[in-house]
């Protein structure tokens, strides 16, 4: 279905050159089985998965061998049948070169499948189908690696449209366009269940117009199910934000969530892996990886996930003076620590970089407050102010004017004629407010360990001390008792009693006055909490009972109701009271008697039986009628 | 190691001074054939003088020189002073206007991109007040052949009433003082031409086609220069319908003077000037308000750079107040 679409446009953005033909030329090939595979544990947003093998464990292919821990994790799997070498750290796919805890496979080369299980999607609820795509680990894969089945939550208000990410707009990737051209019926497939885990009313597919074949292929699968627009090839109308925008006019603000404006968006490989996990119940375990730039033979490879990266841009030719690897796109790609970290699933793209191919940045410039910055912006920043706050540290100021709205696309520092690393000034600025941030989150809980350490002494102490004060309170009480009594002796009564005689009474009167104490901090009584009737019942029980055992003087009764008047009038009263409160506490928790929705001519007789009954035990007893 | 973006392709700031200065030659060439040969020398005054101060100057405070040296942001500098001053200055007053500005007003404020004042308006307001006399005598179109010029620039001889005709800004300031004058009737006197100043029309167009080029490789943008000549226009204009004879015409103002000059290569220096794109409409139109009043009712016939310094000062605030709504920021419906 070609669009009649109307289309919005973003500012900025950049138009580089593309270099994608010489990726698009062969088809997508399968990279062969290596001898060993790296599956790290933490390959997507959120927290790593908790290992389910152990060193020497047998593994099937597509078994789970890491577990989701938590709602914002997925699991990861062997991509191989095989053993498990080892469970340890190993090196991350990430510029810092830092280890992460990883699973080390050893192939048998026997791609023994575990048990797949398709999914009968019609008769499984959401909730279940999204804990299935958590455990079948599918992420974004875009670059971002966010969990999907977080964002296949239906918006507070329904969603609208589901967008599929066809756009590619970072040079040198083709992954998504080649993906496109030939499983396009896989995506559509997967875009349909995502659809329908959304409850989502359409799906808009957005691929740059610099992919005429994937267009085509796209459209001819999609038929009348889905709308595939072909958007302004512009730098990034890739970005997640930027395509909500070009295909709804939608803006989501940084920090929001689309589906509170009814939009979700997701990769077209996402929605590959969306279609193999429920309907062939195959989980993540391979994806589409560019090999390109510095290579002889740029092409596109289904990798397994934990493939050396050095073992895949073999198979391309790499060229002598490769020095490096980047994952991803020159744009926003990461550059790697070495040539054998592992694919993951964020990698799109391994790029062979060259001092030829990738320059060294030029010498930074001073900032001649230009503006072209500012003009390539797609998120409507302004980086120039960004820069001089990152630069001067005044990170406030520098969150401000929206430092966490940078999508650190690169726009900014590929125009920049001063050539400032302004995409590093950024994540610069961003990693010192969360490191701000969490000194001050540790800050926090270590003053308030100190605050409850300080108010713990102090309450010690100060039971402590009131303890001490009991006792001599006490003791003086008993002082003053025993000096009351005439002393043969005229010793006068002084408020340190030193006898032994004196001191056993100060401890009884203390042990008096914590008897004394304790029923005023005695927890609530367990009729407290008695309904009306009961209580009724109690105070009808009480009255009794006071009315056996009437108060002791005459002194005690100015203020009570119930012994206001004479003895025997009051037990009468009383009597009569709790009688009335019984009664009508029956009444109001009396379920309705069989005989209240009766037609009245029946209730007529019932009346009249009743007064008979009545009548009758006004008389003396009749004698017990026998059984019939 | 470096991160990404991996690709880098822009000019550098050496292209985009490069830019400008290219975007000056027609000016320059129009100057030469209406006024004589003599700005030709002033400019390679200036520009020697530039580069020895930007060497002097980064050495001092150990800054490596090669690159500084070689991004020409000097050069274009010293061109923007020699365009300013009057051509027949003598050679001492150009070196110490370039000196000021690249001396005072951009290292001692921390070099390149850290100078809160255009450093080219900043030497030429200080030699306005230091020395007025010397900075009120402009030739006429083809007054005198180049050996005579040579002769006022570097030779010590002045003979000021052989090149002190006003501009036109000048006569028409000192002649609406007489009683009785009229715009209208001064404007037939020799120093005024079809439009503005005699002579000054075609430079000013030659700055244009200049200007026009600079928007067009996307070095400058319109903002600035837009709302300039259109706020000239629009408060130059209402004061001449209210008042003809008192008041000149706006065309008059947009070709005199250094409008179109400073329209497109002065007010748009970005170091000075406002970022923003709502900052920019405002710093422009500012600074065609102040220099309009300036010339009509101030001391001084032309007040562009006394109102470019003054807008200068504004910028930090102009900007601060003018950013623009973020993506997303809109303050549109949020659900």
């Amino acid at each position: 279905m070609t669009a009649l679409r109307k289309l919005f446009s973003f500012n900025g953005g950049i138009k580089p050159e593309p270099h994608k033909a010489a990726s698009t030329v062969e088809p997508i090939a399968v990279a062969p089985l290596p001898a060993r595979l790296v599956v790290p544990l933490w390959q997507s947003t959120g927290a790593a998965a908790l290992p389910l093998v152990q060193a020497g464990d047998r593994v099937l292919k597509g078994q789970r061998i890491g577990a989701a821990d938590g709602g914002l994790s997925v699991a990861v799997h062997a991509p191989t049948s095989g053993t498990v070498l080892q469970i340890g750290p190993q090196p991350m796919a990430h510029p810092s070169g830092l280890l992460a805890p990883a699973i080390v496979l050893a192939a048998d080369g026997e791609e023994r499948w575990a048990d797949l299980e398709p999914v009968n999607v019609a008769g499984t609820p959401p909730d279940a189908l999204r804990d299935l795509l958590r455990d079948a680990g599918i992420v974004g894969l875009g670059g971002a690696v966010f969990p999907s089945h977080q964002k296949l939550r239906p918006g507070p208000h329904g969603t609208r449209t589901l967008i599929i990410n066809g756009a590619e707009c970072e040079p040198f990737i083709t992954c998504d366009d080649m993906l496109m051209r030939e499983r396009a019926a896989g995506i559509l497939r997967g875009a349909a269940l995502m659809k329908h885990i959304l409850q989502a009313r359409e799906i808009v597919i957005g691929i740059e117009d610099n992919k005429p074949e994937a267009l085509a292929a796209m459209q001819a699968a999609a038929g009348s199910e889905a709308e595939v627009v072909a958007v302004p090839t512009r730098y990034p109308a890739g970005g997640a934000k930027q395509l909500i925008r070009v295909l709804t006019g939608i803006e989501v603000p940084h920090g929001r969530r689309s589906t509170d404006y009814g939009v979700q968006c997701f990769n077209v490989g996402t929605a590959f892996a969306v279609h193999q996990a429920l309907d062939l119940g195959r989980p993540l375990i391979s994806r589409v990886v560019t090999i390109a730039g510095n290579v002889a033979r740029p092409r596109n490879y289904d990798v397994l996930i934990g493939t050396a990266m050095r073992e895949v841009v073999a198979l391309a030719g790499p060229q002598p003076d490769t020095d490096r690897y980047i994952m991803g796109g020159p744009m926003m790609g990461l550059p790697m620590p070495d040539f054998d970290a592992p694919v993951v699933k964020a990698t799109n793209a391994i790029l062979a970089s060259s001092p030829a191919l990738f320059p060294p940045a030029p010498p930074e410039q001073p900032c001649i407050r230009c503006g072209d910055c500012a003009r390539a912006c797609p998120a409507d920043l302004q980086p120039l102010e960004l820069y001089w706050f990152s630069r001067a540290r005044n990170f406030g100021k520098a969150q401000e004017y929206h430092l966490f709205d940078c999508i650190e696309c690169g726009c900014c520092a590929y125009v920049c004629p001063a050539h400032i690393p302004l995409v590093d000034y950024y994540r610069y600025a961003k990693s010192e407010v969360w490191a701000h941030e969490r000194e001050k989150e540790a800050a926090d809980a270590a003053r308030q360990r100190f605050e409850f350490r300080n108010f713990r002494q102090e309450r010690e102490e100060s039971e402590k001390a009131a303890k001490l004060a009991a006792r001599n309170a006490a003791a003086a009480a008993a002082a003053r008792a025993s000096a009351d009594k005439p002393l043969p002796t005229g010793e006068p009564a002084d408020a340190a009693p030193s006898s032994t005689e004196d001191k056993k009474k100060a401890l009884i009167a203390a042990a008096l006055a914590r008897a004394q104490a304790q029923p005023a901090a005695a927890p609530p009584r367990n009729t407290d909490n008695l309904s009306a009737d009961t209580q009724a019942e109690i105070a009808a029980i009480e009255t009794r009972r006071q009315q056996v055992s009437p108060p002791a003087g005459d002194d005690a009764g100015e203020t009570s109701a119930t012994s206001a008047a004479a003895p025997g009038t009051a037990d009468k009263k009383a009597l009569i009271a709790a009688a009335m409160a019984r009664a009508q506490a029956q009444q109001a928790a009396a379920p309705p008697r069989n005989t209240d929705k009766l037609s009245p001519a029946t209730q007529a007789e019932i009346a009249a039986i009743e007064a008979r009954r009545q009548q009758a035990a006004s008389l003396p007893p009749a004698p017990p009628e026998p059984p019939k | 190691m470096m991160y990404s973006p991996f690709l880098r392709p822009a000019p550098g700031v050496r292209g985009v001074m490069l830019t400008v200065l290219l975007a000056l030659l027609p000016g320059i060439a129009t100057y030469a054939w209406q006024f004589g040969a003599g700005i030709l020398v002033n400019l390679l005054l200036a520009s020697c003088a530039a580069m020895a101060a930007e060497a002097a100057m980064l050495r001092l405070r150990g800054r490596a020189a090669g690159l500084a040296l070689g991004d020409l942001s000097a050069v274009v500098t010293a061109w923007l002073v020699a365009l300013s001053l009057p051509p027949l200055v003598p050679w001492w007053l150009t070196v110490l206007a370039v000196l000021i500005a690249i001396v005072a007003a951009k290292h001692l404020y921390g070099g390149l991109g850290q100078n809160p004042f255009n450093p080219a308006m900043a030497a030429y307001c200080a030699m306005m007040v230091a020395y007025p006399a010397l900075m009120s005598q402009w030739p006429a179109p083809g007054q005198l052949d180049f050996s005579a010029q040579l002769d006022l620039i570097l030779g010590g001889a002045r003979n000021i009433d052989a090149i002190s005709s006003a501009t036109a800004l000048d006569a028409l300031r000192t002649g609406l003082r007489a009683p009785g004058a009229t715009v209208d009737a001064l404007r037939q006197t020799p120093p005024f031409g079809f439009l503005g100043g005699s002579g000054w029309e075609w430079v000013g167009a030659a700055y244009l086609l200049g200007g026009l080029a600079l928007l067009a490789r996307r070095v400058i943008t319109w903002h600035m220069p837009l709302a300039f000549l259109l706020t000239l226009a629009a408060v130059s204009g209402t004061a001449w319908l209210i008042q003809p004879a008192q008041f000149a015409p706006p065309w008059f103002h947009i070709v005199s003077g250094g409008a179109l000059l400073a329209a497109f290569f002065i007010i748009t220096d970005p170091v000075s000037g406002a970022t923003t794109p709502r900052g920019k409409l405002i710093f422009g139109a500012g600074i065609a308000l102040v220099a309009w009043l300036i010339r009509s009712f101030g001391a001084y016939p032309e007040g562009l750079a006394f109102a470019v310094l003054l807008l200068n000062i504004c910028v930090p605030l102009i900007d601060m107040k003018t950013q623009p709504p973020v993506f997303g920021h809109r303050g549109g419906e949020s659900p």
